[in-house]
């Protein structure tokens, strides 16, 4: 009787596995990023469109913003655009753009086409800064508080949903 | 006509052998062959997170050329290979890493494997001994 039961137990809880596997399969791809919980890390970068202005995450601080990690080759990144656009027009966070290895032409030819929420835009031309931050795909997007410190990373495009449940919530709103 | 047939095939296929894959621009220069050992060591160890199943040796994406140069840059800076993986680790997690550290969290991953081969052979270890028991007792009453 037991070495009837065994086997379907055994294929049972490889069942409940399986479903749970298929349940995650969409999200295993994302890494999660080991920055949560740390300062923004240091850089100085030129501002897209103002090649003489230098920026450095110090001139960020004050208060909370979103770093949103876009470029003019990024398809997702288009998608997403609008409702950066009506992030920051809502006024609940700042929204700062890091332009992700991108020529400046095409950058600028971008922001004018699709609108140009953020900021200002820091210019990383040689992608070495979003080694630093663990960027791996674009779009990505840092929530960082106003003391600099990396509270949420979203991968992939922010969604209304994001901004509801992971964005607003940690900023209190 | 079958010798026809590979010659087409072959004339055919020619074309391939221009095939170039856009990589790095130019090739590096290393200061010693155990230089361009460890950076190839290193390189095979790391995963390239775009094509997660790669590592960056293999892989072309755009982000694999700049960890690749990264690790080059490193090393000719003089860090060392921990240094170099500590680097990665920092910014990208122990995920980068295709070999896990031993820790906490990574010891159900290297162990489970071993434990369910012990499980499987203990398990196969006692069917055989049943069967050849029963089989053994069968025997013995087909000779009674």
């Amino acid at each position: 009787m037991i070495g009837r039961i065994i086997p379907v137990a055994i294929f049972l809880a490889l069942g409940v596995l399986l479903a749970v596997g298929l349940k995650i399969a969409d999200r295993k791809t994302e890494i999660p990023s080991p920055l949560i919980g740390k300062p923004l890390p240091e850089f100085s970068l030129p501002v897209l469109g103002e090649p003489d202005r230098i920026v450095t995450n110090e001139d960020l601080l004050g208060t909370p913003f979103l770093l949103n990690v876009w470029a003019s080759w990024c398809p997702t990144c288009r998608v997403e655009h609008p409702y950066i656009e009506e992030l920051a027009e809502s006024g609940a966070i700042r929204v700062v753009g890091f332009n992700y290895r991108d020529e400046t032409a095409d950058a600028k030819a971008w922001l004018a086409r699709f609108g140009n929420p953020y900021e200002l835009s820091i210019q990383d031309y040689d992608g070495r800064y979003a080694i630093d931050l663990g960027v791996y795909a674009a779009p990505e997007s840092f929530l960082v508080d106003a003391d600099g410190t990396i509270i949420f990373k979203q991968i992939g495009a922010v969604t209304p949903e994001v901004i509801e449940n992971e964005i607003l919530p940690r900023i209190g709103r | 006509m079958q010798r026809l047939f590979l010659i087409l095939f072959l004339v055919l296929m020619s074309p391939a052998a221009l095939a170039v894959v856009e990589g790095d621009k130019e090739p590096l220069v290393f200061e010693s062959a155990e230089q361009e050992e460890r950076y190839n060591d290193l390189t095979l160890e790391l995963r390239c997170l775009v094509c997660q199943n790669q590592n960056l040796a293999d892989s072309d994406a755009p982000l694999a050329q700049d960890l690749r140069k990264e690790i080059f840059d490193m090393m000719q800076a003089g860090r060392s290979d921990d240094e170099i993986k500590t680097f990665m680790v920092e910014r990208y997690g122990d995920f980068v890493l295709y070999r896990p550290p031993m820790q906490g969290n990574t010891l159900a991953l290297w162990v489970l494997p071993l434990v369910i081969l012990l499980v499987g052979a203990i398990g196969v270890f006692f069917t055989v001994r049943n069967r050849n028991r029963k089989l053994a007792a069968l025997q013995q009453e087909g000779s009674n």
